[in-house]
């Protein structure tokens, strides 16, 4: 039996369409804001509409067509809302870090090629977006090869820490440098490492959550089976602490706890990780010295504004914040140049200033929808494969945000992580097109009606007519 | 540039930026139930086939010699209860609206379906808490089958009949 998953359509009592008529509309406005947004930029900065607004708009046009073409032709089922609300947000993160470069340039700075730099960055992820639709027509084909992305993740997770090509850059580990290009491979790492968990978990699942022993509130499973998926974590943990990137071991040990808990159905995990979570804490907070500093300027950020590794950042995101208000200084009146790294960790804090509170509210939403989607598909996908991935893939994104927005507002101490899709940073951008490939190819499974039954499709028509068989 | 202007440029940017995600939101909305099927309707997939000949065989399956006709309970505390697949889709559990109820407590309410997708029967499990085995093996995706095959839930055997 080639083909066997056919989920009868009629029980549900409605099939899902297409609407890829309504992801072109969305997609008309979510250019209408990114290619809106420069030309705001443009107006507010210089007083003119910027010269290469035609070029610029055609550009990012031609991707996000070439995307929705792709989608079309590949995935015709998949959701329509998920594209047009990354396109959006990737067209404004592209005016703001332009909007950057320009009052970079204004204070006198010598670097302003950001937002073209992300411009190629953001090309090369449309293209993998691509290549990943195209060449993945069936997300159940990943689950072959588990253990080789659990691998490719430790190995690229590793790749910093070779002494040829590994670079440092503000007291973490986590660049290498190829000739001109610098990237972070730790960011490709967790999207397989999520496709890793979920191939592990969806083969041992019954026995995770049944086999063991019962230890105050949750069953504890048998080492054998949790032994392989603990070792991968760990490692990976072990080498994020070690190169300093706090982000992302936090990031790994909230996708590990949130698919072993959806995996298994067992809200103790959650107990249990939250535990282990604030007893890594407070270790943290006990052993690494930038850990102290951190909830020290969370408790306090006033008190160590004028400190050289003080908090200079926050301090000016949240000035820059309170100048900006309900509805936002308007591009070019405010000063988000005084934000050190506004175009990557604080890109928050500077739509904040020129847009106010009414733009990053929308930002907010955007990623709602997106984390809404990815976990809808996770909900009507129909194997279990797909449905871990597609919650793991969202959760990535949803503690991301959460991360870095709670940090930038002072909600939790600041971790470094990237905003997703906003903030200048190439790996990133590049992975997290990945992503949104992998939750369009995993939606387009979910929703389509009918599996191809091709083969058998042309035989039960012809005699629908046909003699009734006595019933017995 | 004028003051009010560049006020004016500033509204009308957020005013869009609201509007995407307003009509992001109603195309969620829109999206929730989907396009409703008629009972006895083809699926939308259909059109690409021939669609005049489709006829109602998206309920069941044409009858023809050799095909199955009704499920039965062989095995369990239900043994020789049977459903008839000629209603299309058979819903088998503890609750009240199972076509095959079955006293069984490792049953769930909604345990499974059977269902025809063109000319096949398949077996899907739905969500229940022991879960849905075919011959041996756990399915945790529609099976189908064929004349014979049993298909085990909680202590109870059914099979597919002719």
């Amino acid at each position: 039996m080639s083909q066997k998953s056919a989920p009868p359509h009629s029980f549900l009592g409605f099939v899902h369409r297409r609407r890829r008529g309504a992801e072109m509309f969305l997609l008309v406005l979510a250019l209408v804001v990114g290619i809106g947004a420069y030309a705001a930029v443009g107006l507010g900065v210089e007083g003119s509409v910027p010269a290469d607004l035609v070029a610029y708009g055609g550009w990012l046009a031609v991707l996000i067509i070439a995307c929705h073409v792709v989608v079309r032709w590949v995935a015709p089922y998949a959701d329509p809302v998920l594209l047009p609300v990354v396109a959006a947000l990737n067209g404004l993160g592209l005016a703001v870090i332009h909007r950057l470069d320009l009052a970079y340039e204004a204070a006198g700075r010598t670097q302003h090629e950001f937002a073209r730099q992300q411009l190629i960055w953001m090309t090369l992820g449309v293209l993998l977006f691509i290549a990943t639709l195209v060449v993945l027509r069936d997300h159940r084909v990943l689950q072959r090869f588990t253990y080789t992305t659990g691998l490719a993740a430790i190995a690229l997770l590793l790749l910093p820490m070779l002494p040829g090509i590994g670079r440092t850059v503000n007291g973490a580990r986590i660049w290498i440098h190829l000739g001109p290009f610098s990237f972070q491979p730790g960011e490709i790492a967790k999207v397989l490492l999520v496709i890793a968990f979920a191939g592990y978990l969806v083969l041992h699942r019954d026995a995770l959550a049944l086999a063991g022993r019962r230890v105050l509130f949750i069953d504890l499973p048998r080492g054998r089976d949790l032994g392989p998926i603990l070792v991968m974590w760990l490692i990976s943990l072990a080498i994020l602490v070690f190169q300093r990137d706090l982000g992302s071991s936090l990031l790994f040990f909230g996708i590990f706890l949130t698919m072993l808990y959806i995996a298994t159905e067992r809200p103790g995990w959650l107990v249990v990780g939250g535990g282990l979570f604030f007893v890594g804490a407070f270790l943290g907070y006990q052993f690494f010295s930038h850990v102290q500093s951190r909830v020290n300027i969370w408790l306090d950020p006033m008190r160590y504004y004028y400190d050289s590794p003080g908090s200079g950042q926050i301090v000016e995101s949240m000035f820059g914040m309170a100048w900006g208000g309900l509805l936002g200084r308007g591009f070019g009146n405010g000063s988000p140049q005084r934000i050190p790294y506004a175009e990557s960790d604080f890109i928050i804090g500077a739509i904040g200033e020129e847009l106010g509170l009414t733009a990053v509210m929308a930002v907010i939403v955007c990623y709602g929808l997106i984390v809404e989607r990815g976990l809808r598909a996770a909900l009507v996908c129909r194997d279990g494969f797909g449905k871990l991935i597609a919650a793991g893939l969202a959760f990535v994104l949803t503690l991301q945000v959460f991360v870095v927005v709670g940090g930038v507002t002072k909600l939790i101490p600041l971790t470094g992580l990237t905003t997703p899709f906003l903030s200048y940073g190439g790996s990133s951008l590049v992975a997290n097109w990945v992503i949104i490939a992998l939750l369009l190819r995993i939606s387009d499974q979910a929703r389509r009606p009918v599996p191809d039954l091709s083969g058998q499709g042309e035989l039960g028509d012809d005699d629908s007519e046909a003699t009734q068989v006595v019933k017995l | 540039m004028s003051e009010l202007t560049l006020f004016l440029i500033r509204f009308a940017y957020l005013a869009i930026l609201w509007i995407f995600v307003l009509s992001a939101i109603s195309v969620i909305r829109t999206d929730m139930f989907g396009a409703r099927m008629p009972s006895g309707a083809t699926p939308p997939r259909a059109e690409r086939r021939k669609a005049s000949k489709t006829g109602k065989a998206a309920k069941a399956p044409a009858r023809r010699r050799g095909s199955p006709t009704h499920v039965a309970v062989i095995e369990g505390a239900n043994a020789g209860e049977r459903a008839d697949l000629a209603h299309g889709t058979i819903l088998i559990g503890r609750g009240p609206d199972a076509q095959i109820r079955l006293d069984d407590d490792y049953v769930s309410t909604r345990h499974a379906r059977i269902a025809s997708a063109e000319d096949q029967w398949f077996v899907e499990d739905l969500g229940s808490t022991n879960g849905t085995y075919v011959g041996s093996a756990r399915i945790n995706q529609p099976t189908t089958l064929s004349l014979g095959s049993q298909v085990r839930i909680g202590k109870t055997v059914l099979e597919l009949r002719k």
